[in-house]
């Protein structure tokens, strides 16, 4: 499996090499090994936990923010591997970007929730960072629809809209890699649509790994996607392939309905 | 079990019956607690007005110059709150300067970086520290703490920044030892505030900015305490309302001198304390009055301070809303 991408001709991001997981004695993730394509998007799919979040959160180490949590194996990034002790987490943060399940705007105005985050790593005249917050905003199709009351609180925004601002304060950044945790769950069909076409601009520039609870999304947004069970990973491959033809009888089950 | 030969009509009767007791019910339960809330009023109120009353002999007297004066002579009669404001204002300030920024790093420790095994006995010894009486706080600092801010503290102060304020003589009890007493007294209440409102910002909250690479700082100053800036003046109000009021353990190591001085390493007196040593042997025709002016200003002090704080989270609102 671990060759599978070269094949498909396309370079690799992140690659995750014999990765277990543990909170505290309960093992979360069984011996995971597979290769995030570059500027592709790869969705994990399962139910739930089934390990798909707690994958996605050992990419940017989230989870050394909690004791008694650890992963062993192999995670590498730019060539380095990203669990090794004495990496620089916050540069790494800082690489690998992540949205979460609900909205999380900063108790802040609309501006400084992009600027934040830009101010931490790189010191930008007024207008140069006028021009980021901007181009992040546009980035994340949120622009329009607040360029006029950017000193407003980025709390005052509709669920989706604060959902896109996230995502925006992640590309402002420019990271490699958006992580995006079931960036959807908590939205509307209408949201949900922008949010998804969103992903498909955003793939033409960024690496991303999506998890998501939703079977249609994963086969609508994805290049390739991840099906995972019980911490191990059951099946992973070119997504239009795994759900038209999956090769394994628990991916089957599942994407058909049968089981989850 | 349902009475299927119950008309709707008499459904409708049984119900209305029942309503209108449920109604009076109510009626009653609001004004029980209509009446219990008035309490609050009343003895707020009562309290008010027995001060100027009992007090107005002294403002009479003294005049507007009660106030300001830094004269207060049992002996002659004649009677200043100066000293004691001061002496009040001052220890409060020091304890919140050396309390408020310790108690914030016990706070952030206990809730960023503290390992899981040390939490829970790091946080019950505060709330047991919280509990000491302050008696003992001031025994102990009459007998322990101050002669060690007599020969280790002080020295080194009127050295290195000496007048106005730390000019000496280092004779251990005074203002600035008081203030110390009072932080130590005021750390555990305004850590544990602050603890539990840091522990009220939700995890996703701060791994969103842990996300884009903040720091353990970056994440506490942008985003920890941003989120719960009504929690945290609210804990360092409550703290300086102990600290204004402490009687006991400033009593013992204040020093007990009603001489005004701006040098803190100087004894002077604060209000509680002032009334707590004068009360039993005061004289009623001026004396008396003059203690309960003295208390009606120290009732006056914490009104300003928890309107500060009220004007202070308000201010903070509209800071969040619109910048």
């Amino acid at each position: 499996m671990s060759e599978f991408l070269s094949d498909q001709g396309v370079n690799v991001a992140l690659k995750v090499r014999d990765l277990d997981f543990y909170y505290g004695t309960f093992k979360g993730l069984k011996s995971v090994s597979m290769d995030i394509a570059e500027k592709k998007v790869t969705a994990f799919i399962g139910p739930s936990g089934c390990g798909k979040s707690t994958l996605l959160r050992t990419f940017n180490r989230m989870y050394d923010l909690y004791p008694g949590q650890r992963a062993e194996g192999q995670i590498l990034f730019h060539g380095q591997n990203t669990l090794d002790k004495g990496v620089d987490l916050n540069l790494l943060r800082a690489r690998i970007g992540m949205v979460f399940q609900k909205p999380t705007p900063f108790p802040m105005s609309i501006y400084d929730n992009i600027a934040f985050g830009v101010r931490l790593y790189e010191d930008l005249s007024k207008a140069d960072m006028d021009n980021r917050v901007q181009w992040a905003l546009e980035q994340a199709a949120l622009w329009t629809e607040v360029k006029d009351k950017l000193h407003q609180s980025g709390l005052s925004l509709s669920g989706g809209q604060q959902q896109r601002l996230c995502i925006a304060r992640g590309v402002a950044v420019k990271p490699d890699i958006l992580l995006l945790d079931e960036p959807t769950s908590a939205l509307d069909p209408i949201s949900t649509a922008k949010i998804e076409e969103l992903v498909f601009e955003l793939k033409n520039s960024y690496t991303i790994a999506i998890v998501t609870h939703n079977m249609q999304q994963a086969a609508r947004v994805s290049d390739f996607t991840a099906y995972m069970y019980l911490g191990e990973l059951i099946e992973f491959g070119v997504t239009d392939e795994l759900f038209v033809k999956p090769k394994r009888k628990e991916t089957e089950d599942y994407i058909t309905g049968r089981f989850g | 079990m349902i009475d299927t030969n119950e008309t709707v009509a008499q459904a409708m009767e049984r119900q209305a019956a029942k309503s209108a007791k449920f109604l009076r019910q109510d009626r009653l339960f609001a004004g029980v607690t209509l009446s219990f809330a008035s309490l609050v009023l009343l003895t707020l109120f009562g309290i008010l007005v027995s001060l100027v009353v009992q007090a107005w002999p002294a403002f009479q007297e003294f005049g507007f110059g009660f106030f300001y004066s830094t004269t207060w002579s049992p002996t002659d009669g004649n009677f200043g709150a100066g000293i004691g404001i001061w002496g009040t204002l001052v220890t409060s300030l020091i304890a919140l300067l050396v309390g408020v920024p310790i108690s914030f790093g016990i706070a952030m420790f206990l809730t960023e970086s503290c390992p899981v095994w040390l939490r829970r006995p790091l946080g019950t010894a505060i709330e047991l520290l919280a509990g000491v009486p302050s008696i003992i706080y001031g025994f102990w600092g009459l007998f322990i703490f101050a002669p060690l801010v007599q020969d280790y503290i002080q020295p080194w102060m009127i050295r290195w920044i000496g007048e106005p304020f730390f000019g000496g003589p280092p004779l251990g009890l005074g203002i600035f030892t008081a203030g110390l007493v009072l932080a130590l007294m005021v750390i555990p209440f305004i850590a544990s505030v602050m603890r539990d409102v840091f522990e009220t910002v939700p995890a996703v909250l701060k791994e969103s900015a842990y996300g884009i690479g903040c720091t353990r700082w970056e994440v506490v100053k942008n985003i920890v305490l941003p989120y719960t800036r009504v929690g945290v003046i609210g804990g360092i109000m409550l703290g300086l309302g102990r600290a204004l009021g402490e009687t006991m353990a400033v009593t013992f190591v204040i020093g007990n001198a009603n001489r005004f001085s701006l040098d803190l390493f100087d004894p002077g007196n604060s209000i509680a304390s002032t009334l707590a040593n004068e009360f039993a042997e005061a004289d009623p025709t001026m004396h008396i009055p003059a203690l309960f002016g003295l208390g009606l200003i120290l009732f006056i002090i914490t009104f300003v301070v928890l309107s500060i704080s009220e004007w202070l989270i308000k201010q903070g609102e509209k800071k969040a809303g619109v910048k």
